[in-house]
């Protein structure tokens, strides 16, 4: 056997890239999961196409899956990936671009032959001439070891085919030197009943891993020593788990039943699938005929008492509209969840963008006003839906919750909370029913007293016309200036009770970062190095949660800095808001390309705002 | 959950109790004054306490109807109705819940509604007030006008062909359907009555007089001169006699109806006899097609009455069944599943 050192790294990004029937997604989950068991922090970035199995070989069937790891804190899936797992032709060429200089390729050269070639649009091939040169590249017959160590398998050509991400997984896990433990009890696991699928996939893996161990071709294994956490239980967590599962946890601690009422629609239609496994936590899940009956369900549902929730994405929110205005009309405790993905119209289902800030905000005929909250990583997604139902409750109405594709299927490392150490949920209705009126409020929260059908001696009407305060349709005209105005009051004053957002950096000086929403890693991770680096300019950073309403501290901030840039994966949405709200002449950086905003890209443009 | 208390004392309600301190805005001599007294009658019958009915309405002339009455009510948006009833239904099978609907916002704007919550079968009663006409926007057809009805959005006639909504209740698996008018009040408080008691979605269509923008839609069957030969009124078990003396019969002779007299000297020797719980389509639907027919009668009564589960009792069975597998939920147990590790 080849004589092999073992380097030491601190970070390392990978990227898993085949056909979308090669199984990308599936093993970027295992290696995930083996990583975070190994102690790094990390986060990844699934990047799929919205077909389910487009062509086989053709570039826009490239399917592919990005984890950063490292000993130190991950915030990002990483700009550049150190490492490239391709699987076919189309794969290596759609993603050598991102590749670092020098970087490491592992390409099934089984797949490289001419039909494949001519399906990625190579007029020769890669591996026979320089095209790769500056990059470390391993040719490995993926395809014939797999079957080769199958051969005794009893399973059909193409079955064992399948299991060569197995096999590429199995590289890969000698490379980074970690254990196939995870993973083979994943296999015994999922392939319980399948004892021939148990047996190939467990011996496509371990093929995988001696033949790294022993070729002469691979010379180095590499470490990625344990990251520091602080002590406690974890997990990793996609940010569509962490919502299903901080809704369940906000019905145990508010003692109601969870109603989800949703269409499916991707990227977050996982939250459905999730929650409907929990029964027996109570939770009711009711996949409705469209859009319309999910939000429309869930609103029923409020109001018979439940915990209601709906989640969606950007095109069944526009469906939602009216009825989201029903439940700001009959102030109803209601979350709503909008996974974004790219707009307008069906545009890119598959990928991230945060472009519907504005129609959350503000997206409703007549003065509708709905608390936002904006989760900023897959573990945040966890209490930001928490948030999002203790507001919902605390003052009867309905609260959007945005997420976006990125973070929705992207995973990190979890610190479990224990049910014990979240808070309970008040849930308070009227009590006494002499002289109940639907529409009295709290002077405190300024939210109306609701009532369960059901409870004796309170009958009384809701609805979508305008109220005075004992339920009866009014056409007062001061009536209805006032319902306004309460309704408005109402959300603003929330801004008294939610925690203020902390300033990181500087507190006053040169520049003032304002964001929301999933970028936070990407500005983290920019803003870490420019630090670094020991500038002498002073930046400022405020990571918004609530956007509506604001925080009280923001117009404080705005002014205590020379500049305000708002990153934004829109043309600029945030900024409008921030600029009507405090007249400062805030700048943009915008990028809408359906992924996550990129490091280096912001780290420039952090740079000359700080130039001039 | 139901947040019912425990009522001990036997009820004695009156329609009064359901009267809510909202006076009426329809029209005077609108169609729905007629379902709303009827409805205030039955429901003291039903043996319910109080506070368990709950009104969902859409938008619409008959969308009015939760206000008048003293009970829990929903004033919705057009065409959700139905959605907004079947989310308070499951979130709580203890309430009895009502969906008030017209025919535009039933068949129109909340046609995918109607159809999915008829196949669901959830225990909610739907009362369709067809006046085959826009009544709150002021005249325009509605998907009941027959056609070539001349209107203010069609002055020169409809060119679409009528929805017929007991026919597609029965299409998209109501458990209970029936069909009955404003201006019988007796068969009115009946069907409604019949419905209300239906464990399942029970729908009822309300032929409905709109005195101002379509007068005498439905004269045919209220005037004197006409019902007779124009209703059917089907009686389980019975055969399908009609006519102002009682004295025809319709018959299906395997290929076609037909009508014969039924007299003393003359009759059928084996005239069809009418099974609503038969859960014969073929029939339900040859019956419910002579709606828009003028050689035939209309039918009136109960088309169908089946008794199948619920889906909000299945809904409970399956949490039940899922606890039994799974256990309680257990909240910590939930937030530990997966591969988790411990940093120490
Ligand atoms: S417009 Fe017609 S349906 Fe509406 S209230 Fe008047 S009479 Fe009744």
């Amino acid at each position: 056997m080849a004589k092999k050192e073992t380097q030491k790294l601190e970070r390392v990004t990978i990227r898993f890239a085949g056909d979308s029937g090669d199984g990308m997604q599936l093993t970027g989950g295992q290696f995930t999961n083996t990583t975070a068991l190994a102690g790094s922090d990390l986060i990844t970035l699934p990047d799929y196409p919205a077909e389910i199995r487009a062509p086989a070989g053709t570039l826009f069937g490239v399917s592919g899956f990005q984890i950063q790891f490292s000993s130190q804190p991950v915030h990002t899936p990483g700009d550049m990936p150190d490492v490239l797992v391709a699987m076919n032709p189309a794969a290596l060429k759609v993603n050598l671009a991102a590749l670092r200089h020098n970087g490491i390729i592992i390409i099934n050269s089984d797949a490289f032959q001419v039909k494949n070639l001519k399906l990625a649009a190579y007029e020769e091939n890669p591996l026979e001439n320089d095209s790769l040169k500056g990059y470390q590249v391993f040719p490995v017959q993926i395809t014939e070891l797999t079957r080769e160590a199958l051969k005794d398998s009893s399973l059909s050509m193409k079955e064992k085919d399948r299991c060569k991400n197995f096999f590429a997984l199995g590289m890969t896990y000698w490379m980074f030197s970690h254990s196939m433990e995870t993973t083979e009890s994943w296999i015994k696991d999922k392939f319980a009943s399948k004892p021939d699928l148990i047996d190939a996939n467990l011996k496509a893996l371990n093929a995988g891993y001696s033949y790294a161990l022993s070729t002469e071709i691979f010379t180095t294994s590499y470490e990625v020593a344990k990251a520091y956490k602080e002590p406690g239980m974890y997990r990793n967590i996609t940010g569509n788990e962490a919502i299903a599962l901080g809704l369940i946890a906000a019905a145990h601690k508010s003692g109601k039943e969870l109603f989800l009422g949703s269409y499916p629609i991707t990227p977050a239609s996982d939250i459905l699938h999730e929650l409907s496994k929990h029964r027996n936590h109570n939770v009711k899940t009711f996949q409705a005929e469209d859009e319309i009956a999910g939000i429309g369900t869930a609103l029923g549902a409020a109001y018979a008492g439940s915990l209601a929730v709906t989640t969606t994405s950007g095109p069944g929110m526009a469906l939602k509209t009216e009825f989201m205005g029903l439940a700001v009309m009959t102030e109803l405790p209601l979350v709503i969840v909008n996974i974004q993905r790219g707009g307008p119209s069906t545009g890119l289902p598959t990928k991230t963008e945060q472009a519907d800030l504005l129609q959350a905000v503000y997206g409703r005929n007549g003065e509708a006003p709905i608390p936002v909250i904006a989760a900023a990583s897959p573990a945040d997604c966890f209490m930001a839906t928490f948030e999002a139902c203790e507001i919902a409750f605390r003052v009867n109405s309905p609260v959007i919750l945005l997420s976006d594709g990125y973070i929705a299927n992207g995973a990190e490392p979890w610190k479990i909370p224990t049910a014990e150490s979240l808070p309970e949920i008040k849930v308070e209705y009227a009590t006494n029913p002499e002289n109940y009126e639907p529409y009295k409020r709290d002077p405190q929260t300024l939210s109306r007293l609701h009532v369960l059908p059901g409870t004796p001696g309170f009958e009384h009407h809701v609805g979508g016309l305008e109220k005075d305060d004992s339920g009866n349709v009014s056409y007062v005209p001061d009536n209805h200036d006032r319902m306004i105005r309460l309704r408005e009051a109402k959300i603003q004053k929330l801004a008294d009770v939610l925690p203020q957002p902390e300033i990181f950096g500087a507190k006053e000086g040169d520049l003032l970062i304002i964001s929301w929403g999933s970028t936070y890693g990407t500005i983290y991770t920019a803003l870490d190095e420019i630090l670094n680096r020991k500038t002498n300019k002073k930046i400022g950073w405020i990571h918004l949660r609530w956007i509506n309403p604001l925080p009280k501290n923001l117009a404080d901030y705005v002014s205590k800095f020379k500049k305000v840039l708002v990153p934004e994966i829109n043309l600029g949405q945030l900024i409008k808001i921030i600029r009507s709200e405090y007249l400062v002449d805030a700048k943009g950086f915008n990028k809408v390309r359906g992924l996550p905003l990129s490091t280096s890209d912001l780290i420039n443009a952090i740079d000359e705002e700080l130039k001039g | 959950m139901a947040n019912s208390m425990i009522n001990t004392e036997p009820l004695k309600l009156t329609k009064d109790d359901f009267t809510s301190d909202q006076e009426p805005r329809w029209c005077p001599g609108c169609g729905d004054y007629s379902i709303l007294a009827q409805m205030k009658k039955v429901l003291p019958e039903l043996g319910i306490p109080k506070e368990k009915f709950v009104f969902v309405s859409g938008i619409g002339c008959s969308s009015r109807f939760p206000y008048y009455m003293d009970t829990y009510g929903f004033h919705s948006i057009h065409g959700r109705a139905a959605v907004l009833a079947s989310g308070v239904k499951t979130a709580n099978p203890d309430l009895k819940v009502f969906v008030i609907t017209g025919d535009g916002d039933a068949l129109s704007i909340g046609g995918n509604h109607f159809i999915h919550l008829c196949r669901r079968n959830i225990d909610i009663t739907m009362v369709l007030f067809n006046n085959r006409i826009y009544g709150l926007t002021k005249g325009q057809y509605s998907p009941t006008s027959e056609k070539g009805k001349k209107t203010k959005s069609s002055p020169w006639g409809t060119l679409e062909a009528p929805f017929n909504p007991v026919q597609m209740a029965m299409a998209s698996g109501a458990s209970f359907v029936g069909r009955t008018i404003d201006r019988d009040p007796k068969h009115l408080a009946d069907m409604l009555k019949r419905a209300a008691e239906h464990k399942g979605t029970a729908f009822v269509e309300v032929y409905q007089n709109c005195n101002i923008f379509n007068d005498g839609a439905f004269a045919q069957y209220t005037e004197q001169e006409t019902k007779g030969d124009h209703v059917l009124q089907m009686e389980e078990g019975q055969p399908f006699i009609f006519g102002k003396n009682k004295d025809k019969v319709l018959n299906w002779n395997g290929d076609h109806f037909e009508i014969s007299a039924f007299t003393a000297e003359k009759k059928p020797e084996n005239p069809a006899r009418h099974n609503p719980r038969s859960g014969n389509a073929a029939m339900e639907f040859l019956l419910s097609s002579l709606t828009y027919d003028d050689q035939f009668p209309t039918p009136f009564g109960v088309f169908r009455q089946l008794e199948q589960d619920t889906f909000e009792d299945l809904l409970v069975r399956q949490i039940e069944f899922v606890k039994q597998r799974k256990g309680p939920g257990d909240l910590n147990k939930l937030l530990q599943s997966g591969d988790s590790w411990m940093v120490e």
